[in-house]
C-alpha cells in the first residue's frame, strides 16, 4: 500500500483545517485506502474463488489428459485438435451459428414489430406491453417445458390442433430432426422479442416527432419513414443489441438442454450441450476444458469487437 | 442514466397541432380501419404471448389435463396437482430455489454496492484494473467455466471444505457479477460530490457514509440490481445442476426436468410446478417492472 501524496481524497483538498499536518494527512490518506480496498474485499474474493481460479484452472486442464486416480498427463495441444477434428463438434458449431443467428435476428425483427404496433402512451397498450413481457420474466427452463407441452406431437396436441385448422398437417416439432432445430429457434424467438421490444421502444420515443410530421408533408409513404427516420434513429442501440444477442447465444444452453438434450440423434447438438456432455458424463474433462477455453476466447473477441464498435460509434 | 427515459417524455407530452404523426406507424386514435386492424393485431399479439401462460395455470387446476387436451379455463377445478407435488417433494425444491434466490441476490447486492462505492466514488491506484476485472466476470458465465467450476465447488481451496450439495454452492459464485457492480457504480457516480463533502465534513465514517447517504440516494439503482439480479439467479440452470450432490438439491427449475422424466406423475402435477416456479419471479416483476424498464433502456443505450 502506497504512502506517497497520490491523490489525496476530495475532501482533505477542500478542508483548509486538516491540511497543514502532513504527518496526520497521511494517516488519513492511508485510512482512506485501507477502507478503499476493504469494501473491494468481498467482489475480489468472490471473483477470485468462481471466476479466475476456475477460468486459470480451465484452462490448465486443457492442455492435461485429465485420469482421476493416475494422474494428469500432459497432452500439449491434443485436445484442442480432438475438438477440432470431432465431427460432432463441428456439426454442434453449425447449430450453434444456425441457432445463434435465427434466434437473434428472429428476437430482433419480431420485436421490432411489437415496438411498431405497441408504441403509444394510451393505458390500454401498457397493459399490454406489461402482458407480453412475461416470457422474459419467466425463467428459461420453465418456458422450456411450457413448450414442450405446446409443441406435443401428436395430431391434438395444443400447436399441432392450431395448425389443424389451418388446414396444415401434424408436425413432429421437436421430434423430428429437420424440425427440431426451427422449434427451438422460434422459443428463442418467442422469449427473447419483448425484451428487444422494450429497447426499441425507449429508442423510439427518442425520435424527433416534428420528423416525422414534416415527412407527412412531404407524402412519404409508410416505408419511407421508417427507413429514412426511424431505422437511423435506433441504428446506434441496434448494434449494440445484437451484438450481446449473438455472443449470449453462443453459450446457449438452457433451453437447448431442457427441449430437447441435443436430440434427437444429435439434430439440435449444440456447442454448449456437446462440451456438458463430454464434460460431465463422459469425464472428458481435458477435451471438455478445450472446447470451453475455445468458446472463452471467441466470447473474448466478439466483446473487445463491440467495445471497440461502441467507442467508434460515440467518437462518431 | 434518467435522461434518456425523461428526455422523450418531456417530448410527447406537449401534443402537437397535428398529432397524427404519434409514432412511427402513424396510428391513429380515431375509430376507423386503422384501428381495427391495430386491435386486431393487438389481439394476435396477446394470444401469441399471454395464453400459453394461461394454458399452464389452467392446466395445474385441470384434474384431467393431459398436452392433448390443454384448455384456457379448468375443465374440472381441482388441486388433486398440487396435493401430488407435495407428495413429489416440489415444495423443498420451491425452498431451495427461495433459499438459493434470497441469499444469493442479498449477497450479490452486498457485493456489488460495496465494490461500486469503491469502484465510483473514490480514486485509487489500479483502479482501472479492477474495473476491467469487474467487466471480465461477465464474460465468465458458469457455462464457459462449468466444468472447473465443478471442482472447485467440490473442495474449496484453503477453506478446504466442499460445497457441494449445499446451496453455497449457488449462492456464493452468484454473489460477484460484473453487471450489477457496473450499473450500481454507473448509478452512484451521478451523485454530486458535495453531498458527500458535507458529510465528511461532520465526521462522517465510510460505513455511516455509505448505508446513509450514498445507498438511499440510490434506491432506483438497488430496484435495478435487484430485479436484474434475482432474474439471474432464479434463471440458473446448469450451476444448481451441477453444484448437487442428489436431485434433493435441485432448484425447482432443475427439478422440473426429474418430473418431466417421471412416468408416474402426469404432466398436471409438471404444470403445477411450472406455476409454482413462475409466481415468484411474476410477483418480483409485477412489484419492480419501473425498476426492470429503466435498467433495460439504460443498459441499451449505455452500450
Amino acid at each position: 500500500m502506497t504512502t506517497a501524496p497520490t491523490k489525496p481524497a476530495r475532501s482533505l483538498t477542500r478542508a483548509p483545517d486538516t491540511g497543514q499536518e502532513p504527518a496526520r494527512r497521511k494517516r488519513r490518506n492511508g485510512k482512506q485506502l485501507l477502507a478503499i480496498w476493504l469494501f473491494l474485499v468481498p467482489a475480489a474474493v468472490l471473483g477470485l474463488y468462481f471466476k479466475f481460479i476456475p477460468m486459470v484452472e480451465g484452462i490448465r486442464l486443457s492442455f492435461f489428459k485429465v485420469q482421476p486416480f493416475l494422474g494428469d498427463v500432459f497432452v500439449g495441444l491434443d485436445n484442442y485438435i480432438s475438438v477440432l477434428t470431432d465431427a460432432r463438434f463441428m456439426e454442434a458449431l453449425g447449430h450453434t451459428v444456425v441457432l445463434g443467428v435465427t434466434q437473434t435476428l428472429g428476437a430482433l425483427v419480431v420485436g421490432f414489430a411489437l415496438a411498431l404496433l405497441l408504441e403509444g402512451q394510451a393505458r390500454s397498450l401498457w397493459i399490454l406491453r406489461t402482458t407480453i413481457f412475461l416470457p422474459v420474466v419467466t425463467a428459461l427452463a420453465v418456458v422450456g417445458e411450457i413448450w414442450r407441452i405446446l409443441y406435443f406431437p401428436t395430431a391434438d396436441g395444443p400447436l399441432n390442433s392450431i395448425l389443424g385448422w389451418l388446414g396444415l398437417g401434424p408436425l413432429q416439432f421437436l421430434n423430428g430432426t429437420d424440425t427440431a432445430l426451427w422449434s427451438i429457434a422460434v422459443v428463442g424467438i418467442w422469449s427473447g422479442a419483448p425484451y428487444n421490444m422494450v429497447i426499441i421502444l425507449a429508442g423510439l420515443t427518442g425520435v424527433d416527432r416534428s420528423l416525422y410530421e414534416s415527412a407527412g408533408v412531404d407524402g412519404a409513404t409508410i416505408w419511407q419513414r421508417l427507413r429514412y427516420i426511424t431505422l437511423p434513429a435506433l441504428r446506434p442501440s441496434l448494434v449494440i443489441v445484437l451484438t450481446l444477442a449473438a455472443i449470449r447465444s453462443l453459450r446457449s444452453f438452457t433451453e437447448v438442454y431442457v427441449l430437447t438434450g441435443g436430440g434427437p440423434a444429435g439434430s439440435t447438438e449444440v456447442w454448449m450441450t456437446r462440451m456438458y456432455s463430454l464434460g460431465f458424463q463422459r469425464n472428458d474433462i481435458g477435451v471438455a476444458s478445450a472446447a470451453a477455453v475455445l468458446l472463452l476466447v471467441v466470447t473474448l473477441l466478439l466483446t473487445l469487437g463491440t467495445q471497440l464498435l461502441g467507442k467508434r460509434k460515440a467518437a462518431l | 442514466m434518467t435522461d434518456t427515459a425523461s428526455r422523450p417524455r418531456a417530448l410527447t407530452a406537449k401534443p402537437s397541432a397535428g398529432a397524427r404523426f404519434d409514432t412511427a406507424l402513424g396510428w391513429s386514435p380515431r375509430v376507423g380501419p386503422n384501428m381495427i386492424l391495430r386491435i386486431l393485431l393487438c389481439v394476435l399479439v396477446f394470444c401469441i404471448f399471454a395464453l400459453p401462460f394461461m394454458a399452464i395455470i389452467s392446466g395445474a387446476f385441470d384434474r384431467n389435463s393431459s398436452p392433448t387436451d390443454i384448455s384456457l379455463l379448468p375443465k374440472s377445478f381441482t388441486l388433486r396437482n398440487f396435493e401430488a407435488a407435495t407428495q413429489q417433494g416440489l415444495w423443498g425444491y420451491l425452498l431451495n430455489s427461495l433459499v438459493v434466490a434470497g441469499g444469493g441476490l442479498l449477497l450479490q447486492m452486498t457485493v456489488s454496492v460495496f465494490a461500486a462505492y469503491s469502484l465510483s466514488r473514490k480514486k485509487f491506484r489500479g483502479q482501472a484494473l479492477v474495473l476491467l476485472l469487474v467487466l471480465m466476470t461477465m464474460m465468465l458465465p458458469e457455462e464457459i467455466i462449468g466444468i472447473p467450476l465443478s471442482l472447485v465447488l467440490g473442495d474449496l481451496p484453503l477453506l478446504g471444505i466442499s460445497l457441494r450439495g449445499s446451496v453455497l454452492a449457488v449462492i456464493l459464485p452468484v454473489g460477484i457479477w460484473g453487471f450489477s457492480i457496473f450499473i450500481m457504480s454507473e448509478f452512484m457516480k451521478e451523485i454530486p460530490g458535495e453531498i458527500e463533502e458535507a458529510a465528511r465534513l461532520d465526521g462522517v465514517g465510510e460505513f455511516r457514509m455509505l448505508f446513509t447517504i450514498i445507498l438511499p440516494l440510490c434506491k432506483p439503482a438497488l430496484g435495478v440490481i435487484g430485479i436484474f439480479g434475482f432474474m439471474m439467479v432464479w434463471d440458473q440452470y446448469l450451476l444448481p445442476l451441477i453444484a448437487a450432490n442428489d436431485p434433493s438439491d435441485y432448484t425447482l427449475t432443475v427439478a422440473l426436468s426429474v418430473l418431466r422424466n417421471d412416468t408416474t406423475v402426469g404432466p398436471g402435477v409438471l404444470l403445477a410446478g411450472a406455476l409454482m416456479a413462475m409466481v415468484p419471479s411474476l410477483l418480483v416483476y409485477l412489484f419492480l417492472q419501473r425498476s426492470m424498464i429503466r435498467g433495460i433502456t439504460s443498459g441499451a443505450t449505455k452500450g
